[in-house]
């Protein structure tokens, strides 16, 4: 393991840790708001966001997918470090990272059942870009309509037809962060 | 600051909590199981809420709690204090300057906003559990979205009564889908549930279930086209404050059947008095200590 994997990491777990679930709480409570996060250093090419979420979601208990490009010694040995979570196949995974191309297709990761649709996946997908433009959301958490800059639509539009079951995503990009659970309704902006 | 842990509990079983409340929001009313620890309080005493709440504090937090609106009663004062205690927080009784309300069977009067969360204390989250005793009759209920036997149990209520007798927990669906328990708050405040700026969330202790109302989401109380739902209230007004609008305790005053009609929100009926209202049988208002 490499000495960089020792840093990086919440310099109070506790209280960062805190702040940072309370801005992932409102973005995922409000689909298509954009949170700032910050207080982790997480190595290339994981973003800040990313690394934050998984310091505040991911811990032995929670198997993570390594997706693409952030399958690499460096992420894995900050991960395991700080984190302790297994690293899995995508079939196993409570968490996936990556691009996503990487992550994609959709159809290996679990969904929930239809007695506990709670235990499926959260996707925390790696963006170029991250804005308040694009795809139109409505739905619980939207008064309205709101919008996000998503890499697609179709296959937001199927996992959100499988209402109750299905996946939850995650979007960062550098220290910026949205959300999309499963009961948005997502139209081409 | 104390030598607990911030907000009490360890950083494993926060993540936990939290990993749970995002699920709960991505799925609007669906109880998501989780494993609840013990608190140095006894089950029944929001031992649910407090968890929910303490995976939520942050130092920067003003917290509220609220025993059936008032906030000078025994759980809301020890509660209070917990988290004065162990997370350093800042604490209020005025819900408009709260960032954090856990409640124990009320919604406050004072309209809540995009910048706060309600937390809710919960005895018995499964709002079929009194109409089917088994939890893996009930799931399947659930997933089989089987919900005939609730508006049986309101026919029941009608048949007998000749009006829908459930007064408090009166069941509601969540955006068209999953009915939900809405903890037994009085059905009065039912509408506030609907379209709520703030984000609501339900800690159960004891039955070891999360569940959560993400910010404007649709929610209806189950009723008949020719026997609507009705929020109720105490036909009086506050004694002490004269409001016609809040939601009011009974309170017995004597053995000779004396009783007077008092505001259940403490912090709604203060306000009131200290702007100048004056009830019945209330005295002109004067600030504590003058």
């Amino acid at each position: 393991m490499q000495a960089a994997a020792l840093s990086g990491g919440f310099s109070d777990p506790s209280t960062d840790g805190a702040r940072a679930f309370r801005a992932v709480m409102q973005a995922m409570a409000r689909p298509g708001r954009i949170e700032r996060l910050e207080g982790a250093a997480p190595p290339a090419p994981m973003s800040v966001a990313a690394g934050v979420v998984a310091l505040t979601l991911c811990d032995p208990d929670t198997p993570v997918h390594l997706a693409g490009a952030l399958d690499c010694d460096a992420v894995r040995g900050w991960l395991s470090f700080h984190t302790g979570a297994p690293v899995v196949g995508r079939q196993a995974a409570v968490f996936a990272f990556g691009t996503w191309q990487a992550l994609l297709p959709l159809e290996g990761y679990v969904m929930g059942t239809s007695d506990y649709p709670d235990r499926s996946v959260t996707l925390i997908v790696e963006l170029a870009r991250l804005e308040a433009a694009g795809a139109r959301l409505s739905g619980p958490g939207i008064a309205g309509v709101s919008a996000l800059s998503l890499p697609e639509v179709a296959a937001f539009r199927a996992n959100a037809a499988h209402f109750p079951l299905g996946m939850d995503f995650l979007f960062c990009c550098g220290s910026l962060l949205a959300a999309l659970p499963r009961s948005t309704r997502v139209e081409a902006g | 600051m104390s030598d607990y842990n911030f907000a009490y509990l360890d950083e494993q079983t926060k993540r936990m909590i939290r990993r749970a409340i995002l699920k709960a929001l991505a799925i609007p009313g669906y109880q998501v199981p989780f494993a609840s620890r013990e608190m140095p309080m006894p089950y029944g005493w929001g031992t649910g809420g407090v968890q929910v709440t303490a995976a939520c504090l942050t130092p920067e937090d003003r917290l509220k709690v609220i025993d059936q609106g008032a906030d000078d009663t025994t759980n809301a004062v020890s509660i209070r204090k917990f988290f004065e205690r162990t997370a350093g927080v800042a604490t209020t009784e005025e819900t408009a300057r709260a960032s954090l309300i856990q409640t124990r069977h009320r919604i406050p009067e004072t309209p809540l906003t995009e910048d706060q969360i309600l937390v809710y204390q919960v005895p018995i989250p499964e709002p079929l559990r009194f109409l089917e005793p088994r939890e893996t009759e009930t799931r399947k209920m659930h997933a089989l979205e089987e919900y005939g036997l609730v508006h049986v149990k309101l026919y029941e209520d009608i048949s007998r009564h000749g009006a829908i007798s459930t007064a408090y927990a009166y069941p509601v669906k969540v955006e068209g889908r999953y009915v939900m328990d809405p903890s037994p708050i009085p059905k009065f405040d039912n509408p506030k549930l609907s379209d709520c700026p703030a984000i609501q969330l339900f800690g159960a202790g004891r039955e070891q279930r999360i569940y959560a109302l993400p910010p404007w989401t649709e929610v209806v109380s189950l009723d008949f086209e020719d026997h609507p739902f009705e929020a109720s209230k105490a036909d009086a007004p506050c004694a002490l404050c004269g409001s016609e609008t809040s939601y009011l305790d009974e309170v017995i005053v004597d053995d000779a059947g004396g009783r007077m009609f008092v505001c259940s929100d403490t912090d709604h009926c203060r306000a009131r008095r200290a702007a100048g209202h004056v009830g019945a049988e209330g005295a002109p208002f004067e600030e504590a200590g003058a």
